[in-house]
Order: C-alpha cells, then structure tokens, then sequence
C-alpha cells in the first residue's frame, strides 16, 4: 500500500463494497442452489419445533449442500439458552 | 466446428453491445468468418454501433418468421472482409424469439461461419436466455461496480445450469470474465473494485480488462467498433482481448494508472 493511500478520504469505499459483496454473493449461492420446497419445510418445520421449544423464524436455518453425488440437507436450531418462560407484555 | 460466443452480463448498459462489435471485428481481422447477432429485440443498437443502421432491410424476427432468408437479412461490413452483422427487430414482441426459430438460424449459419457472436440484452428474462441458451463460451461483462459483479454471478449461475449445454449434460460453458470501464486512478485511491477484488468474488478467468475511456464514445457516435481506432486504449485492450481468445499469451495493459509526474511516481507506488 502506497503512502498516498494514507491520505485519502475515500479510501475504503472499495473494500467496503468487496466486503458487502462477498457476503451477498455467497448468500446469492446458497440460496440458488436449494430446491423450491426448503422455505416450506422451514416453516413447518418451524411450527413443529415451536410446539415444544420456544424459538422464533431467525433461530432457525436449513441448508441443501452438495458434495459430488451426495446431497446434505443441514438443519440449524439455535435453542434458547434457558427455556424462555412467556415474555413480559 | 463453428463457435457460439454470448456476450451477457444480467446488468444493463455495462457495454455488452461495444464488446460485441469489438469482439467480432477482431475475431474478422483476424481472418475468421464471423456473425453477430443482435438479440436485444425492441431495443436494436448493434446495427448503429455498427454502422449499418441505414443498411437494414430484414431482420432476426423476419427470418425466424420466415419472412426472409437468411442471407437477405444478413449486412455484410463495408470496412472488414468476413464480417456479417444480424440486427434484432423492432418489434414490441419479445417472445417473438423463438427456441425453435433461434436453433434453425444459428444451425444455418454454422455452416459457413467460424464465430457467432450474441450480443445479448440486459436482465435475465427470455431474450437473455436465447441468447446463451445455445452457447459454447460466454463473455460475462462487468463493470468495478457492486450491482454488476453481482448480477455477473446470478449469470453464471444460469449459464452452468439453464442452457442446452448443461440440459445435456455437456460439458460445460466456457466462461470468460471482462472487465470494462475500469479506472486505474479510481482503483489505486480505493474507490473501485480493482481487477483481484472482482476476479477473487467470480473466480472465472479473466480475459481482459477494458479501461474507461473517451474513445468508445467517438467510436459509437461514427459508428466504428471502437477496435478499429488502434490509437485509442480502449480499442487496444479489446485487441488484446480477442488475441487472448484465440490463445495468444499477451500481459494486461491499462490497469495500472498512466504514470504523471515525479510526485504521483513517488507517491503512488504500491
Ligand atoms: N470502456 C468504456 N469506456 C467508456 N464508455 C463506455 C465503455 N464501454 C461502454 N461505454 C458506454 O456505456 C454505454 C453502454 O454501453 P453498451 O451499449 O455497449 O452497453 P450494453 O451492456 O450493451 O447496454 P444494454 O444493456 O442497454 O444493451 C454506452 O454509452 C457506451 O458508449
Ligand atoms: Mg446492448
């Protein structure tokens, strides 16, 4: 990096956008590569969990990876530290 | 065996229709039989930056129609031997290309022709889709700009997955990253992506790299493919481009910031 890099104002808008783009791209790919069902079964599978544990649409994610002939599906459930007693209104 | 190049980009205006102008006229110079097709139906601009506007009786639609033949609608270059220019219609009528009609006309014109260039038209809908839809290798354009790099990589992604292709299980695309409109100046104060940055995120190869410049303007305004000015940067680079592509090993040029004075010399050394 060059000393005049140092003095200039605008000097990270570039890496800003680099990093900005790397996080969209990857979420992009993800999300191109699952089959249309997956946000369905997320719900409901949503809706099932919560029956029991009380979570809420972001602790939730599931994923289709693909390794050469084998496909993953990965189901992510953040619980609750300790289980949340009913909310204070 | 004829090759079937799409120049795409998903974003509009990134200079996909300055690279196929370019493109094919060094692909002619350089003695290959060479047809580029305007697939932006509603919207035609090949022809002006051509230079044939006026020369355009029949075109793309009237042939898949059949309300022509081929080589009636076919404009041959004034400037270059081997080069052959196939505008796009003006017709309101987007599904007026056919899958059928798109397949029939390039099936005729690979008999005679070394290149088909597609220029295609901007977003991801059905003529974009026709463009690469019968593609051997694509030139993704990108510009050193957030929108354009991503919209690059959504285009990738139908590349390797929605064209003929990949329907059977060929293999696949060969794709081709070119970056224009880049600004050398920009990049070194941190004010655009640079070439690493972009190459980085896509991770295609990278064919060329087109700098900003003034001359691409003069050349659409003559309507000259701006390859043809070989006194201008831009005209240069995609020389260079083309020389690539047919496998020639040449070192990028104007990515670096023209050099000025002492104190920019001294100061702007990475
Ligand atoms: N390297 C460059 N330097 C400066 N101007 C450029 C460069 N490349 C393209 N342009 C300008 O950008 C504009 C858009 O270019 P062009 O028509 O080739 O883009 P396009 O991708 O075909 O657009 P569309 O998506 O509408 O079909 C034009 O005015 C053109 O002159
Ligand atoms: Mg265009």
């Amino acid at each position: 990096m060059g000393l005049f890099d140092y003095f200039h104002a605008n000097r990270r808008s570039a890496e800003v956008a680099k990093e900005r783009l790397s996080i969209l791209i990857a979420r992009d790919q993800i999300q191109r590569n699952q089959p249309s069902f997956l946000p369905q079964l997320q719900d409901e599978l949503l809706e099932v969990i919560k029956k029991y544990v009380d979570i809420d649409q972001d602790d939730i994610s599931i994923t289709l990876d693909r390794e050469d002939d084998c496909e993953i599906l990965e189901l992510n459930i953040a619980l609750p530290e300790k289980p949340r007693q009913r909310q204070p209104s | 065996m004829t090759r079937i190049i799409v120049i795409t980009s998903g974003k509009g205006g990134v200079g996909k229709t300055t690279t196929s102008a370019a493109f094919a006229m060094g692909l002619a110079l350089e003695g290959y039989k060479t047809a580029v097709i305007d697939f932006d139906v509603g919207l035609r601009n090949l022809d002006l930056v051509m230079g044939c506007e006026r020369r355009v009786v029949y075109d793309f639609v009237n042939v898949i129609n059949k309300e022509a033949r081929l080589n009636q609608a076919l404009i041959r270059d004034k400037r270059t031997e081997n080069l052959y220019i196939l505008p796009a219609s003006q017709t309101k009528d987007k599904e007026a290309l056919t899958m059928e009609g798109v397949e029939a006309v390039l099936g005729e014109l690979a008999d005679t022709f070394d290149y088909i260039v597609c220029d295609s038209p901007a977003g991801i809908e059905h003529g974009a889709f026709m463009a690469m839809y019968f593609a051997d290798e694509a030139i993704v354009v990108t510009n050193p700009e957030i929108s354009s790099v991503r919209d690059s990589d959504r285009i990738l992604g139908l590349l390797a997955s929605k064209t003929k292709r990949a329907a059977e299980n060929r293999s696949p695309i060969k794709e081709h990253l070119l970056l224009t409109r880049y600004s050398p100046d920009r990049v070194m104060k941190g004010e655009m992506l640079s070439v690493k940055d972009i190459q980085e995120i896509l991770s295609i190869p990278l064919l060329g790299v087109i700098p900003e410049s003034e001359a691409v303007l003069t050349a659409s305004n003559q309507g000259v493919p701006v390859i043809a000015n070989r006194n201008s940067d831009a005209g240069l680079a995609y020389q260079d481009c083309v020389a690539r592509f047919l496998g020639e090993e040449i070192e990028m040029r104007f990515i670096d910031p023209k050099k000025k004075g002492l104190l920019s010399k001294f100061f702007g050394s990475n």
